[in-house]
């Protein structure tokens, strides 16, 4: 498409404003992360690396970040087990209230997190007679980590079809073959894709996390609102935000590599 | 005779209230080449879905080489398929897919490269193994796709429109082509298409499909020359359909009768002896090599007239638009047609 001069010069301003708003509250995090004001004052009155040394040493910075990232690990692990399988059932076969099954799978995703919570909560205490702990923690989390998995795989097995998969089956290839040498490769960046946003949603949820994780479990978002408004640990908080700003840019930029060369995408234009 | 390669009994399938495929029974002989033709919605391709096993029959039997297979599973059958649009793995180079049947039956690692060069030099790229499918032209593919089913030495091979998406001059290269690596590795071969010219050229035999069913299984002379039915007639060449009361004018008795364009004379080339009958050119088409004149005949039907241009000039042919001619053909050209309900019902 082609645009008239004015018209370019606008959606460049809008696109650069768009960006502006987004990233500039980033920066700002990560530049108050040297400031070497309490109360992150504006303009800095100077720098420095004291908060990061801090916070490097901050115990309950370091645990939280380790049982933030064990549950993500563990919730998005068995979201991909059990999200590429309802996937496969759901695409490859035809049965009675498949829709409602497929509806059941993604309903969790729209569910407020108050509601979920209180319902997984109810549900660990009184009818399992569970303690709230790890184990309560990452099954509710997996229960949205799946849609994400399901979602990104039952849109690529539409797009894909059963051809290659009849194809492997006539070349003496058994059921299990099939899905080992053929369906899951071509499945790969899709499951890529729906693992690295569930992590990402684990990793950051806070409200199903409140009620279903008990007491003695501090996740990274909760330890960072507990200690936001601590006039002490304001500015460690803030290192660890700048830290995983960086860390976040990873996975993403993992992903768009692996986007641009895979084959199952070009295969399936 | 030795046992058929692929016998089928009394063949259906239904999917939900369309039955796709009604009672289809066909023998098809070790070592032939056999094509299935017809429209699309036909059938055709459903009945080799289920002799390679990705479809169940709702009724009937599937043997292969004297076997019951009905109820196997695809990878439990000893046939391969060439997909219409070749399903190659795109997660894998050629080589790789050429030698995926043979991985999959743990053929050992020195014989299964060997075979599988063997195969992709048989279709002339040896060149390619490294290649990812995305890399390849159409053509290419199709040869791949050749190698990769061939390569396992299937009793009978399977191909679903393979030349379909190829452009006309390459798909006239690989018709002669798979007739020559058939004739070569003397698998039968089973072969879907809607392409009457397609199907003429390199078969052995041909079974004309209709609405689920077999109107006729012959030769491709014998398909041509002596058609079953007025459908047969239609789809297999062009032909010039007379009945009713036009059939009693010009042929002299009741009935369904079928000329082709090429046995028909204009004018001058009338032959003695021939059946002769007046009418007006009523269109010229011109084909490069040959033009066909439609005829309205003053007894009624509209003909197709075939005529190479020999001699005289495309304005000389042109010129012809309107004027009055005298056609003829000879008797014994005059095909009589069986019965065919539907047709006419259809045309009333």
């Amino acid at each position: 498409m082609t645009f008239s001069g004015p018209t370019r010069a606008l959606l460049r301003l809008f696109t650069a404003l768009v960006l502006l708003f987004v990233y500039a509250p980033l920066a700002l995090v990560v530049l108050n992360s040297f400031n070497t004001s309490r109360t992150f004052e504006w303009p800095p009155p100077g720098l420095t690396t004291r908060w990061w040394s801090a916070a490097l040493e901050s115990d309950g910075a370091r645990n939280a970040i380790v049982v933030s990232l064990e549950v993500a690990l563990i919730a998005t692990a068995i979201a991909l087990v059990l999200g590429t399988m309802a996937a496969l059932a759901l695409q490859r076969f035809r049965f009675f209230g498949r829709d409602t099954v497929s509806l059941l799978i993604i309903l969790p995703i729209a569910l407020p997190g108050v509601v979920t919570g209180i319902a997984l909560a109810n549900a660990f205490l009184t009818m399992f007679g569970i303690q709230l702990g790890m184990l309560t923690l990452v099954v509710s989390h997996a229960t949205f980590c799946i849609v994400t998995v399901f979602n990104n795989a039952i849109a690529r097995l539409r797009r894909l079809g059963g051809n290659l998969e009849e194809a492997s089956m006539d070349l003496g290839a058994g059921t299990f073959r099939t899905f080992w040498s053929v369906t899951l490769p071509m499945m790969r960046s899709a499951l890529l894709a729906g693992g690295l946003l569930s992590f990402a949603l684990s990793f950051d949820e806070i409200i199903v996390t409140t009620f279903t994780a008990g007491q003695g479990i501090q996740t990274l978002p909760i330890w960072i609102y507990q200690n936001l408004f601590r006039p002490n640990q304001a500015p460690v908080v803030n290192v660890v935000a700048a830290a995983l700003i960086v860390l976040s840019v990873v996975p993403i930029w993992i992903s768009q590599k692996l986007a641009g060369t895979d084959e199952s995408v070009a295969a399936a234009r | 005779m030795s046992t058929p390669a692929v016998e089928l009994v009394a063949l259906t399938k239904s999917f939900g209230d369309v039955t796709a495929v009604d009672g289809v029974d066909l023998t098809i002989r070790d070592g032939e080449f056999f094509s299935m033709l017809g429209p699309s919605g036909s059938g055709k391709t459903t009945v080799l879905r289920m002799i390679a096993g990705f479809e169940q029959p709702t009724s009937g039997t599937v043997r292969l080489a004297g076997q019951d297979v009905t109820g196997r599973p695809p990878f439990a059958r000893d046939v391969n398929t060439v997909f219409q649009d070749y399903a190659l793995f795109p997660h894998m180079d050629v080589l790789a897919n050429v030698e995926y049947g043979l991985r999959v039956k743990k053929v050992p690692r020195a014989e299964r490269r060997e075979r599988a060069m063997a195969a992709l030099e048989s279709v002339q790229l040896a060149g390619y193994a490294g290649r990812r499918p995305t890399q390849l032209s159409g053509g290419q593919r199709q040869r791949v796709a050749l190698a990769r089913a061939l390569v396992n030495r299937p009793r009978v091979l399977l191909l679903d429109e393979p030349l379909g998406a190829l452009d006309l001059k390459l798909r006239r290269a690989m018709q002669l082509e798979l007739k020559d690596i058939q004739r070569d590795v003397g698998i039968t071969f089973v072969f879907v298409t809607h392409d009457q010219e397609e199907a003429l050229t390199m078969s052995d035999r041909i079974a004309v499909f209709r609405d689920g069913r077999i109107e006729q299984v012959a030769a491709p002379a014998d398909l041509y020359e002596s058609p079953a039915s007025p459908f047969v007639a239609g789809f297999v060449g062009t032909s010039n359909l007379l009945e009713g009361e036009a059939a009693r004018s010009l042929v002299g008795r009741a009935g369904t009768f079928s000329i082709r364009p090429e046995k028909i004379h204009l004018g001058d080339e009338v032959h003695d002896g021939d059946a002769t009958a007046p009418g007006v050119v009523h269109d010229v088409v011109y084909l490069g090599s040959v033009n066909h004149y439609l005829v309205r005949l003053d007894a009624g039907p509209t003909l197709t007239v075939l005529r190479q241009n020999l001699r005289g000039t495309t304005d000389e042919a042109m010129a012809l638009r309107g004027q009055r001619v005298t056609v003829g053909w000879a008797p014994e050209h005059v095909i009589e047609l069986g019965a065919d309900q539907q047709l006419q019902k259809e045309e009333s």
